[in-house]
């Protein structure tokens, strides 16, 4: 039982726990700021899995980007009175059913993921991530990196365009 | 017990089914981006883990950063799509969005 | 025994230096909170051209310790309609956000808590978490004026990230390097080896010193809209929304927003003493060089810069929201993507 091992399963139970407080709570602000502390759990999983700077993109673009979003969209789409923001219930047969549906879903994936002969190779000791990603970015995957620049650029354009207020 | 590939696996499938079941059984809207930001980090996870136990190989790094970005601005438009509906329907109750003209 | 050994296994013979580690920055925030407590006191007075505290020990030394122990004793309110998780969870997240930054940064060549390759990056991410404990605090509070506070400082917040990013961007090009160690051990030498006038190099570099002057304005001008002070203290605006976001805390939560201010503006200096100002290096080259003095010569560095900044603050007057937003994106973020463009090319034909 080493440092790595209890940090592994600290994060593992955390990024769980509070995803499940994210599908499961009644109010929406509760599951908003939990989603906070899933994504931080996640970027944890990549610090254990020696990406580093995947971690640190991941929780700013998540967690500045993303999450400043999503919890804008919460308060712009309730009526600020005072009232708790709260989610409708849906019908109770919906839910088993969904809810057996995810459950076999989960029994099968897992099933295979850990009775497959994985071909796993040797970790060599890699310390600079960041460079290896911009080299990849720029030499191999480059079509996709302008693809993506260009898509980020429609997306922006997008979006504010359909959220304006039209002068009426 | 040492911590290898199975572990993470099986980290990133009970997150892709919680996503799942977020997206499946919520009516808000939001919730349903919040299950669908849960499904894509799963499946980050799961990028990562098969490219450190692959021998480092880097792509699965570089596809979870294509993903972070495609969720970003997925994300945006689907907030202002949101935005939309709120404005027109003065809710966003996606199981009584369902008419073509008001 | 059993749980003895355990722990001793866990960390191994590194629990001293694990210990020591945390506890001495955490230390160093408390202290340094409450030396700039008192120097803001004391020189908005001084400039005001009054004499600012007197009374509480010689010549008013022992007011931040008075303000402290007020805070800590009063009474722990809680609005009524509001989440209590979240309202009570609020100011430890802001203050954890402006605590973790100092796991980066390098005191001397011999001190620094966490050495790693992404350093610069991760205080931008550790900055975007603390914007989320605001709007957490905001919200919970169920008090519009708080709301909107929390929702102007966000978009303030996210506004000015850019251009500080574009600014710490243009150095890393510089240095090759987002190691904040490795940029101050590139700046040894003479004051004019520091990043503000060039970096080492030879005397090409003549050419890049008006771009890189410029990003240092530029950072600490971001910097200032990133700590929310004024000019850009609309979120705390006195006159327009009572207190901001932080309207409805009070006592030791009220503190701990104080303490999170102070840390933050703590960091964002120290940030530009690394990139900027040679870090831990003596400006005399040779003179007063070494591990030891580098603590000295960083601190020194970092408190001038938060001495600027105490000095801005009482000099000029709050901007509008509208002027605000206008400087961020129409001023600063096409002037940083010139000098990055500039220094790229620079760096590329050297």
């Amino acid at each position: 039982m080493n440092l790595v091992t209890l940090a592994f399963y600290f994060f593992a139970v955390l990024t769980l726990a509070f995803a499940a407080v994210v599908v499961f709570s009644r109010n929406i602000l509760h599951a908003a700021f939990a989603l906070l502390f899933t994504f931080f759990g996640v970027a944890s999983m990549y610090v254990l899995l020696q990406a580093d700077f995947l971690a640190i993109s991941q929780i700013m673009i998540y967690i500045g980007g993303i999450l400043i979003l999503i919890i804008f969209g919460v308060i712009l789409t309730t009526n600020i009175t005072g009232v708790e923001v709260k989610s409708d219930k849906t019908g109770r047969l919906q839910l088993v059913s969904a809810g057996i549906a995810t459950l076999l879903l989960a029994a099968t994936l897992i099933g295979v993921m850990t009775t497959t002969q994985w071909n796993t190779a040797e970790v060599p000791a890699v310390d600079a991530t960041a460079e290896a990603i911009g080299t990849g970015m720029l030499t191999r995957y480059l079509l996709a990196f302008e693809t993506a620049s260009m898509l980020l650029l429609i997306a922006i354009v997008g979006a504010a365009f359909i959220a304006r207020k039209k002068p009426v | 017990m040492e911590i290898g590939l199975n572990h993470y696996l099986v980290v990133s499938a009970l997150l892709f089914t919680l996503g799942l079941f977020g997206v499946i059984s919520r009516k808000h809207a939001i919730m349903v981006l919040m299950g669908l930001e849960l499904i894509l980090n799963a499946a980050n996870i799961n990028f990562v883990a098969f490219a450190k136990y692959g021998g480092m190989n880097m792509d699965g790094q570089l596809a979870a950063v294509f993903v972070i970005i495609l969720a970003a601005a997925e994300a945006a438009v689907a907030l202002a799509i949101l935005l939309k509906i709120f404005h027109h329907f003065r809710h966003v109750n996606i199981d009584e969005v369902n008419q073509m003209k008001e | 025994m059993q749980s003895t050994n355990f722990i001793w296994d866990l960390f191994g013979v590194n629990l001293l230096t694990v210990v020591a580690v945390v506890a001495l920055p955490l230390g160093f925030v408390l202290i340094y909170a409450l030396v700039a407590i008192l120097a803001e006191l004391k020189i908005s007075a001084w400039i005001q051209e009054r004499l600012g505290p007197m009374r509480t020990g010689p010549y008013g030394i022992l007011q931040p310790v008075a303000e402290v122990i007020k805070l800590l004793q009063k009474e722990d309110i809680t609005p009524d309609a509001s989440s209590k998780l979240l309202y009570n969870l609020a100011p430890f997240i802001i203050f954890s956000g402006a605590y973790a930054a100092f796991a980066v940064i390098p005191f001397s060549s011999a001190f620094m808590p966490a050495n790693i390759n992404v350093g610069l990056f991760y205080v931008f991410a550790i900055g975007s978490i603390s914007a989320m404990g605001i709007v957490m605090g905001g919200w919970a509070s169920s008090n519009k004026y708080s709301l909107m506070g929390a929702m102007r400082s966000v978009s303030q917040l996210i506004s000015y990230e850019i251009p500080a990013a574009m600014a710490v961007l243009s150095i890393v090009v510089l240095s090759s390097s987002m190691n904040m160690q490795e940029i101050s051990h590139a700046q040894t030498g003479y004051f004019w080896d520091w990043y503000l006038f060039g970096g080492p190099g030879s005397w090409t570099k003549v050419f890049i010193i008006p771009f890189t002057i410029t990003l240092a304005i530029a950072y600490f001008i971001a910097s200032l809209a990133e700590t929310n002070r004024v000019p850009f203290d609309i979120p705390e605006g006195e006159s327009e929304l009572v207190a901001g976001f932080h309207t409805e805390y009070g006592g030791i939560k009220f503190a701990m927003f104080y303490f999170a201010e102070y840390a933050n503006m703590f960091v964002v200096s120290a940030i530009f003493t690394t990139i900027f100002l040679g870090g831990w290096n003596s400006p005399f080259g040779e003179f007063l060089q070494g591990p030891g003095w580098g603590v000295m010569w960083f601190i020194l560095k970092s408190f001038s810069i938060v001495f600027v900044q105490i000095w801005v603050r009482w000099t000029l007057p709050r901007f509008r929201v509208d002027q605000l937003m206008y400087l961020g994106w129409k001023v600063l973020l096409p002037v940083s993507f010139i000098c990055f463009f500039a220094i790229s090319l620079f760096v590329m034909f050297k």
